[in-house]
């Protein structure tokens, strides 16, 4: 169950951190998200150079054939240094849905792209009135020849203002809220009769709003099957913001604990009152667990284990009230300070609350997670 | 979730659950196996694990352990505690049994711990003053050196089951003048003794787990001084560090929160108002189950690789006892108006209960569960040593 890692993933994990370390301190975070591009293609293009694009794909694919286990060890790096640049939007969503469903000629022309760290992948699945539901989908799609015309609206798609291509959700049948009908479809961010409205995010990234207006969109996967495939990409996508929540989570009780024992109040520092001792104890225990939950999803993610999705979404709820839980006592311990822009550990606070809301927040999960039970 | 077992540690999970399956007496098999059984019978279980060799999985087998590697006391562990047999007398087998063998002399070993393995001396614990709470060094038990022998005057408090036992051993002061920690030794008394008086303490599930003991005037022979005189204090740490291992509670927690499902399922329809809280509160209960039994996993995978695993105790202390708690006292909700029932104490068949088979224990386990955060050291106490040992605080 304790993961010990390979030599190949001791060497993984040590690069992302050395890279990590020399060219994405804080500082260097806080020039890019005030850049007007809101990401670096510098990184992005040491990300390829260093083969983490590379690794959780398939040898077949281009790829390492380091899994779930490579994504998870990078994306922990990249909560512990705040990355904003889109990596489970492109690898994680795009990339796995690409590899799950893109027929062999799609694969063979976007992955070895994506992998050379060419091109930036955005998903928009969500729709105003969708919620967390990958279901309910209001925008249509109609075959013209062999490709696709998309009409509708897409929310809050993250990354999507960077990215070359979008996968988009729609439907070719049924009403808004069937489980069949839905598809998925390559779309050309540039393409004609599409429109996107930039927007900021509280994390310092970038979204979009975006209209479309009789765009052409190619086929990815089954006609109808998009739910079942959205689902499994979203279980990913959650085992990889776990591992993210959790390198976050790891950052605030250091910062927390060193700042306790170096900040005086009363002619005392903080770390010395017992009731802030407590706290922290349960920052650290809430650490542990979700680290543990995390390791454990990403394990069954491995090996497909059976009731993998229930195990998702328990994950993501159970790691998502730990955050929170530790993101609160970061901000409220560091007092004022926490407060600040300047400080770094209200940026983690608005990653977490973030990544609470992408794909479902812990209350909705912790529900699907029950509905689930069959013994319940 | 399990362990990745060798093909060896997987064939010994087997022989564990085949035999729990075939030898766990079906007399133990009782509605709450803590309260409902004699003497004699919370025994049988303890006698046919002697005699199979596994009494005492944490003892080295020079002493009468069965030799276990990490993993196989983990699996065992984890598989008598699915199964929900009733553990070997833990005062005597966890507690004493360890001190006795690490710190006691040739005669020492050679006169108790036999007797330890086999069951025929039950062991209690005489810690706990009036007063001390979770301050243990503040005992005020006196042992007064009389030629041969100590005089054993004090009042020890919430020693349990010491109605059953035949030895208790205890922390007395030897030494009034100096610091708290450091005047104080361990003395092992033979309940027979005279000026030994138990008196029962009734706890609020009505049950009679506790007592007190009361010592007047006891002689006890200066050989059952365990080590030397004033370093009681080293020897009681070291028994307080076995006293929290496998706290974490997985398997017992996983058959209450089974029956607690089926229980929800029953009693409360759809249409209630409370339906979801309950359904969010168990959904939450189990991943909290969950989360601890992964963090158990990898500490023991990091002990099967010799990494020291710290405080770890601690932390599986305070969330096995907060979980189990917790589920409890669900339980005693969702069985509603029933939860107003308490079973006599002692249990009879012929006493009437109220209400469905599955909710006959919930208001005593409600109710006795409340000791787990305070005994054993307390969850706050837990929090000081994580606080000190690994935040450095």
């Amino acid at each position: 169950m304790d993961i010990q890692f390979t030599e190949e993933q001791e060497m993984l994990r040590s690069s992302v951190q050395r890279l990590l370390r020399d060219q994405y301190d804080f500082d260097a975070r806080r020039g890019i998200v005030a850049s007007d591009e809101g990401w670096s293609r510098t990184q992005w293009s040491s990300f390829a150079e260093l083969g983490l694009l590379a690794a959780p794909f398939s040898e077949e694919a281009g790829g390492l054939g380091g899994g779930p286990l490579s994504t998870m060890i990078v994306m922990h790096e990249f909560g512990r240094h705040l990355v904003v640049e889109p990596f489970v939007e492109t690898i994680v969503l795009a990339g796995g849905l690409l590899e799950s469903e893109g027929s062999p000629a799609q694969k063979s022309e976007f992955i070895p792209d994506i992998i050379a760290g060419k091109s930036i992948w955005a998903l928009a699945w969500t729709e105003k009135a969708s919620r967390f539901d990958p279901a309910n989908v209001a925008t249509t799609a109609r075959r013209e020849g062999d490709d696709y015309i998309l009409v509708g609206e897409k929310a809050a798609a993250i990354a999507a203002p960077w990215a070359d291509y979008l996968i988009v959700s729609a439907r070719t049948s049924g009403d808004q809220h069937d489980r069949d009908g839905v598809s998925m479809f390559i779309v050309d961010r540039q393409a004609a009769n599409l429109h996107l409205r930039t927007f900021k995010t509280i994390d310092g990234r970038r979204a979009g709003e975006i209209s479309l207006d009789g765009v052409r969109g190619h086929l990815l996967g089954g006609e109808g099957a998009g739910v079942a495939a959205l689902e499994a990409c979203r279980d990913r996508a959650i085992a990889a913001l776990c591992a993210e929540t959790v390198g976050a989570i790891g950052e605030l009780n250091a910062a927390t604990l060193e700042y306790s024992k170096t900040r005086k109040q009363f002619g005392a520092t903080l770390g010395s009152f017992q009731v802030l001792q407590h706290r922290m104890v349960d920052m650290f225990i809430a650490h542990q667990e979700a680290l543990s939950l995390m390791q454990h999803l990403t394990l069954s993610l491995a090996v497909n284990e059976p009731g993998l999705s229930r195990l998702a979404s328990g994950a993501k709820s159970k790691v998502g009230y730990a955050a929170r839980f530790v993101a609160d006592q970061a901000v409220q311990l560091h007092g004022g300070m926490g407060m600040t822009d300047e400080l770094n550990v209200g940026h983690y606070f608005k990653r977490i609350s973030s990544i609470n809301i992408q794909f479902g927040d812990p209350a909705y999960h912790v529900l699907r997670y029950a509905q689930l039970d069959a013994a319940a | 979730m399990e362990l990745n077992l060798s093909s060896e540690d997987a064939a010994f999970r087997d022989e564990v659950r085949a035999f729990i399956a075939e030898n766990y007496p079906q007399e133990m098999r009782v509605p709450n196996p803590e309260t409902d059984l004699t003497k004699e019978q919370s025994l049988l279980w303890h006698r046919i694990l002697h005699n199979k060799g596994w009494v005492a999985p944490l003892w080295p087998k020079e002493y009468g352990g069965p030799g276990w590697s990490v993993t196989q006391r983990f699996i065992f562990e984890q598989e008598t505690s699915r199964a929900g047999t009733l553990p070997p007398l833990a005062f005597s087998v966890t507690m004493v049994g360890p001190v006795i063998y690490t710190f006691g002399n040739d005669a020492q070993k050679k006169k108790y711990l036999p007797r330890i393995l086999s069951g025929e001396d039950w062991w209690c614990q005489g810690y706990s003053e009036p007063g001390s709470g979770s301050d243990l060094a503040s005992v005020r038990t006196k042992a007064v050196r009389d030629g041969d022998h100590y005089i054993v005057n004090g009042h020890k408090t919430w020693t349990t089951l010491a109605q059953h036992a035949d030895w208790i051993f205890c922390l007395v002061r030897t030494d009034p003048s100096a610091k708290p920690q450091a005047g104080i030794s361990f003395l092992l008394i033979d309940m027979k003794s005279p000026g030994v008086t138990v008196r029962p303490i009734i706890t609020i599930d009505g049950s009679h787990e506790v007592n007190d003991v009361f010592l007047e005037d006891v002689r006890v022979p200066v050989e059952n001084l365990i080590g030397e005189e004033n370093k009681g204090w080293t020897y009681a740490k070291f028994l307080l560090g076995n006293e929290r291992t496998s706290m974490a509670g997985i398997g017992r927690s996983t058959r209450y929160l089974n029956r607690l499902k089926k229980i929800v399922k029953a009693e409360i329809p759809v249409d209630d108002p409370a339906h979801l809280e309950f359904r969010r509160d168990i959904a939450r209960i189990e991943l909290d189950v969950l989360a601890l039994e992964a963090t158990e996993l990898r500490v023991v995978a990091q002990m099967a690789r010799g990494i020291d695993p710290g405080p770890a105790a601690s932390l599986f202390k305070i969330r096995g006892t907060e979980i189990f708690q917790s589920i409890t006292e669900l339980t005693h909700r969702a069985i509603g108006n029933y939860g107003l029932a308490l079973r006599e104490q002692p249990a009879s068949a012929n006493r009437f209960m109220p209400g469905p088979d599955y909710g006959h224990t919930a208001s005593e386990k409600y109710l006795n569960a409340r000791k787990l955060s305070i005994y054993g050291g307390s969850n706050e106490i837990q929090r000081n040593i994580i606080a000190k040992a690994v935040l450095g605080l």
